[in-house]
Order: structure tokens, then sequence, then C-alpha cells
């Protein structure tokens, strides 16, 4: 199978592809200049494996939470791919990919994943690592003041930009949950790239008109009879 | 060679189909202003989510309709501004990448530069050079239009753009949004009881100001018992004023610059009075006044796909970086000829 995978839902940029069983990935730290980046890095990784879009099997994107912008980047440039060369999309959660990539990189068997939302909240969700070493959910995800993570009776390392700026609460509130935590980590293409390829394979990939981004936050702005 | 155009610059999703030999194949606007309309205004956040969800169904139907593949397209142009930036981004990100994944060229087009070459779409297109009036929610611009890409910005608003003005003068009337199309059938039950300033004619220069003409008006409307006969007279008085200024700006500009072509290309061009009070005053100066059908007038992705049609035919195309940009002067677009002597105007 090959299958291309973009993330741009926060400060990072990223692309990667998948080609029968080995990730290549370009990763950048891109603040405000993810349109200018992500093309050329698709295109990079496409020239290096000597590939047209046409041969692609299916394209994932990180589909959110994060930035409302960063996202719909990610979902615009895969709905532009996947429209042009006809291919099924796999969305896949930012935050299942910020957790596939710490289970990746450490033996934890579950991730606090968190980003944070800003207006005083944070996008939390509890992943653990499932049979097969892929990101599973338990419970729900959801955009909450930092006070009312959950941990879901689970223990676990905490990751995402949340835990920088929310470590105190966080830790003050899921004392018998954490065992350490670790603000740097941010979601890449790679691990989008990996859950792709298993949500592929589960039948979980869908056609371009229905791969939206998931904001999670949709009460945005007031109507003029609720002022 | 068929150009897909790409429009997503405010609150319309709009794509179309130009080909350079036949013309234009097929058009459509998906307009959010219902949604919006329950917000008072547009929801820049709002007006992008609704973007994404339309953009890709649209040029599928597009396409179908126009009994085309997406294969058959030979590049695509897309506005890449000015406008909102969340929503000028969904527009671009998929134009290109679309672009990209079709192995065709991608152009990125000036929106202002659209709404200019709009009338060039018409039967009966006027030839360059020609004045062009610029009027809607977002712009009011008076610029001489040389030929392709080549412009010279003669007069612009220093504060609300005409149709802006519309819409806030509706609302303070009490009218709903989007109010300035209300506002004009208001004015259809007015008197001529009141004289409002044309704002900035008393001075040289080409420039538009609305704001202080809107205080104006709630001085006015505040001065009255607000019976709906008021509403009506102040609405007349206030669009009188509008039309007024756009006709002594452009009278002058005409004067000014020799050319013997009006273009009245937004979506205040629909209003009847201005366009009467401009044909008018075109009559006089021995001008001809050119307005493009409605459709071609608010925004539309027609006029993006001949923009970029004719640069690509040109030779030009962008490199693989997306581009957005919110605010984008005019002036710094490139022509795609080389003659920009021989054309200032006096």
């Amino acid at each position: 199978m090959k299958l291309l995978a973009v993330e741009t839902a926060t400060e990072a940029c990223s692309a990667a592809l998948f080609i029968n069983g080995e990730i290549r990935e370009h990763f950048e730290l891109a603040p405000r200049t993810h349109t200018q980046r992500i093309l050329p890095m698709i295109e990079a990784l496409m020239t290096e494996a000597d590939l047209r879009p046409q041969q692609l099997d299916a394209v994932a994107f990180g589909c959110g939470p994060g930035s409302f912008t960063g996202v719909r980047i990610a979902t615009g440039v895969i709905h532009g791919i996947a429209f042009g060369a006809d291919l099924p999309v796999v969305p896949i959660s930012t935050l299942a990919a910020l957790a596939q990539d710490a289970f990746d990189s450490t033996n934890e068997s579950v991730i606090f994943s968190a980003i944070d939302a800003r207006l005083s909240e944070i996008f939390w969700a509890v992943y653990q690592r499932d049979a097969n070493g892929f990101a599973e959910l338990v419970g729900k995800e959801n955009v909450i003041p930092a006070d009312l993570a959950d941990a879901c009776h689970q223990k676990g390392i905490g990751v995402g930009s949340a835990w920088r700026v929310y470590s105190e609460v966080l830790l003050a509130k899921l004392t018998q949950s954490v065992i350490s935590f670790d603000a740097d980590r941010l979601p890449r293409a790679a691990a989008v790239a990996s859950l792709g390829v298993q949500g592929m394979l589960a039948g979980r990939a869908v056609s371009v008109e229905v791969a939206m981004p998931v904001y999670l936050r949709d009460k945005v702005a007031k109507k003029e009879s609720e002022r | 060679m068929y150009t897909l155009g790409i429009e997503t610059s405010c609150d319309e999703t709009a794509v179309a189909i130009y080909h350079s030999k036949l013309g234009l194949c097929h058009h459509l606007v998906y307009s959010q202003v219902e949604m919006h309309s329950e917000y008072g205004g547009v929801v820049p956040e709002l007006a992008s989510r609704d973007h994404i969800r339309k953009l890709i169904p649209l040029i599928n139907q597009c396409l179908d309709e126009a009994n085309l593949d997406k294969h058959d397209i030979n590049g695509i142009a897309y506005t890449a501004g000015p406008g909102l930036m969340g929503s000028l981004l969904v527009g671009a990100t998929t134009a290109r990448s679309l672009a990209w994944s079709l192995e065709i060229p991608a152009i990125a087009i000036h929106h202002m530069e659209a709404h200019l070459l709009a009338p060039l779409l018409e039967k009966d297109p006027p030839s360059f050079p020609f004045l062009a009036l610029l009027i809607s929610g977002g712009h009011t611009l008076l610029v001489a239009v040389k030929s392709l890409g080549h412009y010279i910005l003669l007069g612009e608003s220093l504060d609300d753009a005409a149709g802006e003005a519309f819409d806030k003068t509706a609302k303070m009337l009490g009218l709903p949004y989007p109010g300035g199309p209300r506002l004009a059938k208001l004015a259809e039950q007015g008197q001529p009881v009141y004289s409002f300033p044309r704002p900035m004619t008393d001075r040289p220069g080409l420039d538009f100001s609305f704001s202080g003409l809107k205080t104006f008006t709630m001085n006015t409307l505040l001065g009255t018992s607000q019976t709906g006969q008021d509403k009506a007279n102040i609405a007349y008085a206030f669009q009188k004023a509008v039309a007024g200024t756009l006709s002594i700006k452009c009278k002058r500009a005409l004067q000014q610059t020799q050319l013997k072509k009006l273009v009245v290309a937004g979506g205040v061009s629909a209003n009847s009075t201005i366009r009467d009070e401009l044909s008018a005053m075109a009559k006089k100066e021995n001008a001809a006044i050119y307005f493009p059908r409605l459709e071609f007038c608010t925004d539309n992705a027609a006029m993006v796909a001949y923009a970029g049609c004719q640069r690509l035919l040109a030779g030009q195309h962008d490199d693989l970086c997306i581009q957005a940009r919110p605010r984008w002067p005019i002036n710094e677009l490139t022509g795609v000829a080389n003659e920009l002597s021989g054309f200032l105007p006096g």
C-alpha cells in the first residue's frame, strides 16, 4: 500500500509517505508558514519515491482537534489531492497521532493527549496502546477547562502543548494518574500515516466529500437572538 | 484551454469553468448569506467552516453540469486575496493541491483584478483602456484599466466601503442584515425632504469617505420622531448622497484620464438609483457605460477563471506555495505584456 499523510494542526508541519511497510517523513516547525511548506514537502517525498499522485492508494490527514486554521489547511490539501487523484481518505484524530507518536517511542501503555485550545480550554483525550501497538481511544475526545480533565482510571504520561500551559492544574487534578509529562511532543505525519494505514485496513476510509475537520469547539459566535 | 476558477474570499463559495475559445462553460455560486444573517454579519470562522464543506461538492457539480471530466481541466485559478484569511485559505489550499494532484498549472488571482475584468465576460465587452468603478460590501475603488495586469488605482474609500455604508445605515434604520438592498427598497417610499452632504467632493482628488455620511444619517434620524416615513425619507436622502458622490468622482476621473468608457461593477452596482445617476452623468460626458450582469458583479468564480485563463495563456503560473493574502494592494500586480508606458492619468 502507498499512503500519503499530512499533519498541520499545530506549529509543526509534516508530510509522510507509507510505502509497503516503510514510512518516510518530512517534518518542520513552521509556525504561520504551513501554506508555503506543505506542498513542497509532499512533492519532495513523492519525487524521492518516484511516485505520481495517481499511483497512491489512499491519503490520511490529521483532522484535528487543533488550530482551526491549521486543521483546515490539512483538510484543504487532502481534499485537493484526493479529489484530483480519486483517492479514499482516512481522517485521523490529531490527539491520536500525538499519542501514537508517544507509543512509538516509549514503552508506556496509556497517554494523556492534550493540546492547548486557547480561551482557557484544552483538547483532551486518553489513549491506550492496543494489542498491535496502535493508539485506541478510551472514553471520548473533549474540549474542556483543564481542571475537568478525566484520566478514566488510567495511569500514564501526558503529552502535548496543554501540559506546558496547564501543567499545574493538570497535575493537581490527576495526581494519582500522571507518571510524567512531555509538553514538547507534537503530532506528526508519520503517526498519521501509520494510523491511516491501520484505518484503511479496518475499512475506515471515507470519500473526500465527507472527510471533514473535527473542531470539537462548535460554538464560535453568538446569534443576534442570543445576545 | 479549460480553466477551473475557485473563489472563496468572503461568504460565497463559487466555482466556474472558462474555456479560452469557447468562453464561459459553467459557473455556480453558493451563498452563505442566510447562515450569517442570524449573526447580523459575516462570522469569519463560520464562513471558513462552510467553505470547506461546500467546495469539493460544488467543483464536482460544476464539472458534471458542464459535461466535463476533471482531467479535461488544463489549469486552475483561485482567488488569493484580498479577503478574509480563513475563507481565502480554504479555496487556496484546495485549488493549489488539486492542481498538483492533476499535474496542471495553478495561478493565484487578485479578487479585484477579477472584478475589473468581469465585463470582458459579456458579449459586447469594452475594449481596453477603460475606467472602472468597483462598489461592493468590501471595496470602493476607482481604477484605470489599461490592459490585463496594468491597473492604476485612482481612488479608494478611506474608511467604509460603499456597500458597508449601506449595510450599517440600514442597521440604524432597523433593517435586518444584509440591509443594503432593503434600504434601497425603503427609499422607494421616501420623499426628497432632506439634503445630505456629498463627502469629499468639495476638494480635489478621487478618494471616497462614507463614515461621515453614516454619522450625519444617525444625527438626522435622532432629530425625527422615527416614523416609517421619516426612515424612508432618510433612506432616500442617504442613497441619493451615495449615488451623487460616486457620480461626481467618476465624472472627475473620466475628465482627468480622458477615458471614454466607464465600467461599473461590484454588488452595489445593482442599486438602480446609482445606475441611473451614473448613466445620466456618463451620457453628459459622452462616455459609454457598462454594467456587467449582476451575477458577474457580485462575487463569482467566472471572473476568477477568466482572469486566470488570460494569465495562464500568457505563460504565467505559480510554484507550490499556497497563496493567501488578506491585504493585497492592486498596484502590486504585474502585467502580462510589455506595455507599461504611454498611459498616465492627468
